[in-house]
């Protein structure tokens, strides 16, 4: 169990330094950088800006420097904590991002419990309701669920909240709450204001599931030991959930950490068009602005959270399926 | 049972008893071939059905866009800004039946509210026509005409089926020429995909070892990143000052940077189990070199897989880059795609009083469920042999 953390904890080393590479890429990748962007719109605006105070503020930033020595730089500052200054907002990165990842964080992970929540006992009552009229139903919504885009989804519901029931225009806390201090009653809030986006977010992740679990526990109900266990008169509650279910479950919680980045991923775009104070409309302006070391920090931690979430999914795989555990992981 | 026929024997040869035989058995016991056993199973799933037809007939419109749509998607209708959808009328207002026809719309003012009205004008009646002169286009750019599928009069005002947009312009034509980027953007991704997964997946399941180690790696780093981060900050980086032929491509390759992946993963596997067959070393023992097993066996054998899963990953690339031009981050105007079409629905007040902006969303729908359906249908049909769960 210990080599195999080991080995699993050394495996994305490598792939951490990867996204930091690319993440720090993405953001030299359009010609000019953000005191080009904001030279010429002081210009546009009339204000003068000075050559040499140009070069000072570059200087500042060493922009200057090659791309190779900016990265050293970033990096080695980030991993001090130091994020750097957003040009846009002029402000430290850190106390931007904070708040917005953890609220992204926690938006992701409760799209992920509930979309188990609701797939695996959907799916297993499905496979065992196999051809009635209620498993008829349940695939056909779970066929169309799976296709669904989800940010589509988002603007088709706020369309109707605006229109039939007089809905704010989003966001995941009401006017009271809004600029108040974290405090009990502000969780409380927000958490109303969660289940719209968690729904919206989850609707095509919770859809594949409810299919690979019914897909998967018909096979194992089909099998010869459920129908001895069946004639030695267990009752039909436990024939099914005792062995079949834990057998079906493996392939779903196999795959939870590829899960993981496609919520994060929906999340982004969702949040933009639901106006959540989460990391997809920052993220967003700081691409549009080419406020780099936002954008920067942004795309690596979330990221980085991504990798940490499928490492520990892993972690806890390994340690429920010895399967896993000895060897059998490729 | 009726009595088999028997052929008297001293009339016909040997060989024509044979002949007569065969065909009595090969029309008793009919024999399908592997094609038809696939066409079978794909037409008893009726939503896949469904889907396939919705599809051909978007692809067709999306190719015949300018003949189809009632005007040019450029054309704007002065002072008729967000204009709702024309209403059809089939009766008049006496309530006499009559061939489709359209009122022509005035402008009015509210007088107390200073908002802007729309109002029929009941007094003439402007019959829809079928092959309408309209506005002057190229089909294909080759054959210049202007004829169009159907129109009304030009007194007639718009013939907004689908509304206009906040500058006057047709949305249903707009969509229209718009499905040309945005179904044709699915399938150049996924071409791309195919391209780089059979490559890339093709060399890791043959050679395996360090080739097969550093691709896998690949995978596995590009699949811990959350796609659309990814893609916006990929399509972020593209030069505002770009062509739009030239984003239209950029962005495809973008696409398909993150659709390859699976591709090339499953190619990998399919690789890996085919090369343990016994029909693949019968091959390797008769002499056959390596390329010839690829092609000629390797390949025709999870041909239909591939294809299944293509299907399957074209819908992901036409939310990819609806969502990116909706953002801004895409194509831009003046190019026309589903996406660009959304911009204007981004502020939720102007969809709240002029809902007829989210159409192109249900195009965009449609096309994804339809693949989807149609997708599922081939996966299932490409093994007929199979139990159907």
């Amino acid at each position: 169990m210990r080599g195999y953390i080991l080995r699993r904890v050394l495996q994305s080393i490598p792939i951490l330094i990867g996204i930091s590479i690319v993440a720090f890429l993405i953001i030299q990748l359009p010609p000019g950088d953000y005191l080009t962007v904001y030279a010429s719109n002081l210009r546009s605006q009339g204000e003068f800006i000075g050559d040499e105070e140009l070069e000072a503020l570059k200087a500042q930033y060493a922009l200057d420097k090659p791309v190779y020595m900016q990265y050293i730089r970033w990096i080695t500052n980030f991993l001090q904590g130091n994020m750097g200054q957003s040009f846009y907002w002029n402000k430290p990165v850190s106390s931007l991002i904070g708040e917005r990842i953890a609220l992204s964080m926690v938006v992701s992970i409760l799209t992920l419990i509930v979309t188990y929540g609701i797939a695996i006992p959907v799916g297993i009552y499905s496979s065992i309701k196999q051809y009635t009229w209620s498993d008829h139903v349940i695939t056909l919504i779970a066929f169309i669920g799976v296709g669904l885009p989800s940010f589509l989804v988002a603007l088709i519901v706020m369309y109707l909240g605006v229109k039939y029931f007089n809905l704010g225009a989003g966001g995941l806390f009401s006017a009271d709450y809004l600029d108040a201090p974290w405090s009990f009653a502000r969780v409380i809030d927000m958490l109303k204001h969660m289940w719209l986006p968690v729904i919206v977010i989850g609707i095509s992740g919770t859809a594949g599931t409810i299919r690979v679990m019914r897909a998967t526990t018909l096979d194992e109900l089909s099998k010869p030991y459920v129908e001895a266990a069946r004639a030695r008169g267990l009752s039909e509650l436990k024939a099914v959930l005792k062995y079949p279910v834990r057998v079906a479950l493996n392939p779903i919680l196999s795959t939870i950490g590829w899960m993981l980045p496609t919520i994060v991923s929906g999340e982004t775009l969702v949040s933009l068009v639901l106006g959540l104070p989460t990391t997809g409309p920052l993220l967003y302006r700081a691409l549009i602005t080419q406020d780099m070391f936002l954008a920067a920090s942004f795309i690596l931690i979330l990221s980085s959270l991504t990798v940490l979430g499928t490492l520990i999914s892993d972690i806890l795989l390994a340690w429920m399926d010895p399967r896993i555990r000895f060897g059998g992981a490729e | 049972m009726a009595e088999p026929n028997i052929p008297q024997v001293q009339d016909q040869t040997l060989a024509e008893i044979g002949a007569d035989l065969e065909d009595q058995v090969s029309s008793s016991v009919q024999l399908l071939t592997h094609g038809q056993l696939v066409l079978a199973r794909f037409k008893k799933n009726r939503l896949a059905v469904i889907g396939g037809v919705i599809l051909a007939i978007l692809y067709l419109l999306a190719i015949l866009c300018e003949f189809v749509s009632p005007y040019d998607p450029d054309r704007r209708f002065q002072g008729f800004v967000y204009l709702p959808p024309t209403t059809v009328h089939i009766r008049d207002a006496e309530g006499r039946w009559r061939a489709p026809f359209i009122y022509p719309i005035k402008r009015m003012t509210d007088p107390k509210t200073f908002e802007r009205k729309y109002v029929e004008d009941t007094s003439v009646r402007y019959p829809i026509k079928l092959l309408q002169k309209g506005d002057e286009y190229e089909l294909w750019g080759l054959i210049p005409t202007n004829v169009h599928l159907f129109g009304v009069d030009d007194a007639a005002g718009p013939l907004a089926i689908m509304g206009l947009e906040s500058m006057g312009r047709d949305l249903f034509s707009r969509i229209l020429y718009g499905s040309r980027i945005s179904l044709s953007i699915g399938l150049a991704g996924v071409f791309f995909s195919l391209i780089i997964g059979l490559v890339l997946g093709g060399l890791s399941g043959l050679y395996g070892g360090a080739v097969d180690n550093i691709v896998q790696r690949v995978i596995e780093f590009i699949r811990s990143i959350p796609t659309i981060p990814l893609w916006m900050g990929l399509a972020a980086a593209l030069p505002p000052n770009w062509p739009q032929l030239r984003v239209y491509f950029a962005i495809t390759i973008i696409l398909s940077f993150v659709g390859w992946t699976t591709l090339a993963r499953v190619i990998r596997g399919k690789f890996l189990s085919l090369r343990e067959e016994d029909y693949v070393l019968a091959a390797t023992q008769a002499g056959a070199s390596r390329w010839f097993i690829i092609w000629e066996h390797l390949v025709p054998s999870f041909m239909s897989y591939i294809l299944v899963h293509l299907t399957l990953s074209i819908p992901g690339m036409i939310m990819g880059e609806t969502g990116l031009s909706f953002l801004g981050l895409g194509l831009a105007p003046p190019a026309i795609s589903w996406g660009v079409l959304l911009k204007d629905a981004q502020k939720i007040q102007e969809v709240a009083i002029h809902p007829w902006i989210l159409w192109p969303s249900i195009f965009v729908l449609v096309t994804v469920l339809s693949f989807n359906f149609f997708g599922d249908g081939l996966r299932d049909a490409s093994d007929p042999y199979s139990q159907r769960l």
